[in-house]
């Protein structure tokens, strides 16, 4: 495959390669200086690399209106953002990239639609609009049943084609087709992932949302990826109260499953809100508009999730906790769809770079 | 780059220092003035994103230092960075200037770091400057960005898009500056003035002035912006001129370079790894004679000697992988023939060349990053290492051209910056700092990260004496 974007990736890189100033600042430019020229698996690996810090934006010669006409950030994200449609499985649903704030905005249409469909032939006699209190509350809208077969469902949905998004992904970029992902790789993957190493450009933080070195979107990318982490622990625990326990939902607010939901959702609001806050700032000059929709999209329906459930547990025993209920499984729904198809796939594709280039920098401290 | 230029009106307030110039010599010495108190008024003829001149490409900083530290691999004494220049300029250098930048260039780092610099360790490639050089993380032009900020900050005022047509002196004293902005002309009031405009490496017209002709054949590596214009202004009122027009720092680059601003892409580093050629087919200097980051500044010169001012590096497939990857890809073809054909040169020439030199060639273990003993024996010119037979297809070839960095005709000046008059006095209030005068240090040669050595330095004294002179 060739495409503008691919071409412009080469010869970006190529220019790039034979200046190295910027080989402080993240592991895009180590990464392609181990190499002479850039086959297109290449090419898409180093896109994903790149966390669009920006940095090397501002520090470079070549920026328009040089000749040169020089736009990393821009160049990566425009054939990341193609490799996310590329690798997305199963291939026929990848049209969903093309309009991303759209597709997002009417699967989350229909999703909602969908759960509130489902209440109204499942709920219990109070109706929709009852008010139900104590353990199993939640089910007299949406039976127990259905919930877990459902969310499971595509739960497992979204893992599978994660797995081969990613083994196409890994087969198309790996140099060496032999070379497996090892545990030292994925070790070293998960450490700059927990720490966002490469938002840090070389110690001083990322040029956004604009020239000045700043560490707000690392900061504000840290709280939505714990939140998140926090939601999905809650989640896990409620499972075990539930199953294995037999303790049915809602949970006290003091328990464990809603205190870490609840710091997560606030984590996850507070964080997407800063960072569309900062996309209203940043300097458009780096950047593609081609993901504005996508980014955009995904933030709020990060956010509105979060909310949902917030307010859900706010309003749990009144009349409105059936309303709330439907909106936050709906949305939940929603973002499960979305996952293989929106800005949520760019943590697979950048963990998987990351790994590899964790290997492929490791073998060449070997050979040295 | 969000912020808009500063006001028009600005401009017509007095100030106690204007600094002339937007790269780094203009901004240690608008800082420098600003931090002693005094109001600080500065003018970049370029736009905001080109601001910087030279310095924009720059990417290190020799300087003294005592011991190493995290990106410094050893110390740096003054009489060892002393010699290393006299080695380059053959001892054409005032040694009282040369001297005062070594010493007060010592430790500048933390100074720098201080005003917003960041560094990094040396780069691969670059190991042999690890101990000498401090590298800016990003390069120069993080570094201006850094700068501009702190001086930003600090209330320095910097007016951008503003050329000096003009300076206004009388007696040595300077009184007011003649400038443009938005196709209006402006004079500038100040009590004192810092020239730190740069070289005129990218003023064609003089640059034939001093070399004839064949400057047309020139590229000019770095800023479309340094035009000499305050040199010549600063000269016709009566300066002291220092240097020989002539002389400049110039390299051999890749003859498909941009005429203007290029920068460091378009560098060649396999010229030792194989044989030089001009336009007749002949070989014209011994390619190997020592590691090329210490001869490549003499290729500029020996390229700009040849007829047409042209020169072609060509290598076999065994050195292709030797040397930093270039922007322009290498011509390439099956045979020496076809090559020198692709390249416009006489293939029956060139095989000749090639075949003597092969020849020639004695047997010897190569190894890229030694003197090595793979030398010739009974050749003219003789190439002395690396000397391996060119017999390997597939061949490659570049083109080389002379790429100007800097000129070094400048304005004499004496330990505090002082521009000096044709009758030898310093002017009270006019004082220099950068490549505009590093004519009085660097008589010829070059030694890499060391114009900026001499910008930082002077454009801190000069700061520094121009505030105590109006404060």
């Amino acid at each position: 495959m060739s495409s503008k974007a691919l071409t412009e990736a080469g010869r970006v890189m190529t220019i790039c390669n034979s200046c190295r100033y910027c080989e402080g600042f993240c592991a895009v430019f180590p990464a392609m200086e181990l190499r002479r020229t850039f086959t297109s698996g290449e090419l898409k690996y180093l896109a994903n690399l790149c966390h669009n810090c920006r940095d090397c934006y501002y520090a470079c010669q070549y920026i328009p209106p040089h000749e040169f006409d020089l736009n990393f950030p821009k160049a990566m994200a425009e054939l990341r953002l193609e490799t996310y449609q590329e690798f997305a499985k199963p291939k026929f649903l990848s049209f969903l990239f093309k309009k991303n704030g759209l597709s997002v905005f009417l699967i989350t249409l229909a999703s909602i639609f969908l759960v509130y469909l489902t209440a109204l032939i499942t709920k219990s006699d109070g109706g929709i609009f009852g008010t139900y209190t104590g353990p199993s509350s939640f089910y007299a809208i949406i039976p127990y049943g259905l919930m877990i077969a459902a969310y499971s469902l595509i739960g497992l949905l979204v893992v599978f084609s994660f797995w081969f998004s990613v083994r196409k992904f890994w087969q198309e970029t790996a140099p060496d087709k032999e070379a497996r992902a090892d545990w030292p790789g994925n070790l070293r993957a998960m450490k700059d992932v927990l720490t966002l190493k490469y938002l840090e450009g070389g110690g001083h933080g990322c040029n956004y949302p604009t020239d000045e070195f700043s560490a707000s979107r690392r900061y504000l990318h840290h709280l939505v990826f714990y939140g998140f982490g926090l939601c999905f622990v809650a989640t896990t625990l409620a499972a075990i109260y539930d199953h294995l326990l037999g303790r049915p939902a809602p949970y006290p607010f003091f328990s464990l499953p809603v205190l870490s939901g609840t710091i997560g959702g606030i984590l996850i609001v507070i964080g997407t809100a800063g960072m569309l806050y900062l996309k209203t700032k940043m300097d458009k000059l780096p950047n593609t508009e081609k993901t504005l929709s996508m980014d955009i999209s995904f933030n709020l329906l990060l956010m509105l999730s979060s909310l949902s459930g917030l307010i859900l547990l706010l309003l749990r025993d009144t009349h409105l906790m059936g309303t709330m209920l439907i909106l936050h499984l709906g949305l939940v729904l929603a973002f499960f769809i979305t996952m293989p198809f929106g800005k949520f796939i760019h943590a697979v594709f950048r963990y998987i770079a990351l790994v590899r280039n964790a290997q492929e920098q490791r073998k060449a401290m070997e050979e040295h | 780059m969000s912020q808009s230029n500063i006001p028009i009106a600005e401009l017509s307030k007095p100030y106690d220092v204007l600094v002339i110039g937007g790269g780094n010599a203009a901004l240690c010495a608008a800082m420098t003035a600003r931090e002693a108190g005094a109001s600080v008024l500065m003018l970049e003829s370029s736009t905001k994103v080109y601001r910087g001149g030279n310095s924009r490409h720059t990417r290190n900083l020799r300087y003294m230092h005592d011991k190493g530290n995290e990106f410094l691999t050893g110390p740096y004494p003054e009489d060892e960075f002393f010699e290393d220049l006299l080695r380059v300029t053959g001892g054409e250098t005032n040694e009282e200037l040369a001297r005062l930048t070594i010493r007060e260039s010592n430790n500048v780092g933390e100074w720098m770091q201080k005003h917003g610099c960041m560094f990094q360790p040396a780069m691969r490639g670059t190991l042999h400057l690890s101990r000498t050089n401090a590298f800016f993380l990003g390069g120069g032009r993080a570094l201006l960005n850094a700068y501009y900020r702190t001086a930003e900050k600090m209330g320095v005022l910097v007016s951008y898009e503003t050329e000096v047509l003009d300076l206004v002196v009388e007696n040595g004293t300077f009184v007011k500056a003649v400038a443009k902005r938005d196709m209006r002309e402006f004079e500038i009031k100040a009590k004192a003035v810092i020239l730190a405009a740069g070289g005129f490496q990218a003023n064609l017209q003089l640059l034939k002035e001093a070399w004839g002709p064949v400057a047309e054949n020139f590229i000019v590596r770095g800023s479309p912006y340094d035009t000499g214009r305050v040199l010549r202004a600063m000269l016709d009122q009566g300066a002291k001129q220092i240097g020989d027009p002539k002389q400049c720092h110039a390299v051999a680059i890749d003859a498909r370079a941009p005429k203007y601003d290029g920068g460091i892409v378009t560098r060649l580093d396999c010229v030792s790894f194989g044989i030089v050629v001009n336009k007749d087919g002949d070989r014209f200097y011994d390619e190997g004679e020592d590691f090329w980051p210490k001869r490549y500044a003499i290729w500029g010169r020996l390229v700009a000697a040849q007829p047409d001012q042209v020169g072609y590096s060509i290598i076999d497939s065994k050195s292709i992988d030797l040397f930093m990857p270039s922007v322009f890809p290498p011509i390439e073809a099956a045979t020496v023939g076809e090559l020198a054909e692709k390249l416009g040169l006489d293939p029956a020439k060139v095989e000749a060349t090639v075949k003597e030199f092969n020849a020639a060639t004695r047997p010897g273990t190569f190894h890229p990053g030694e003197l090595d003993d793979c030398r010739t024996e009974g050749l003219e010119p003789i190439k002395s290492h690396w000397a391996r037979p060119i017999d390997t297809p597939p061949f490659y070839g570049y083109p080389l051209r002379p790429g100007i960095t800097f000129t070094y005709l400048g304005l004499a000046v004496n330990n505090k910056a002082q521009v000096l008059m044709e009758d030898n006095s310093p002017s009270s209030n006019i004082f220099a700092a950068g490549e505009i005068m590093s004519g009085n240090i660097l008589g010829r040669g070059y030694m890499a990260g060391f114009g900026m050595t001499i910008g930082t330095v002077f454009g801190k004294i000069a700061g520094r004496e121009a505030a105590q002179y109006v404060i």
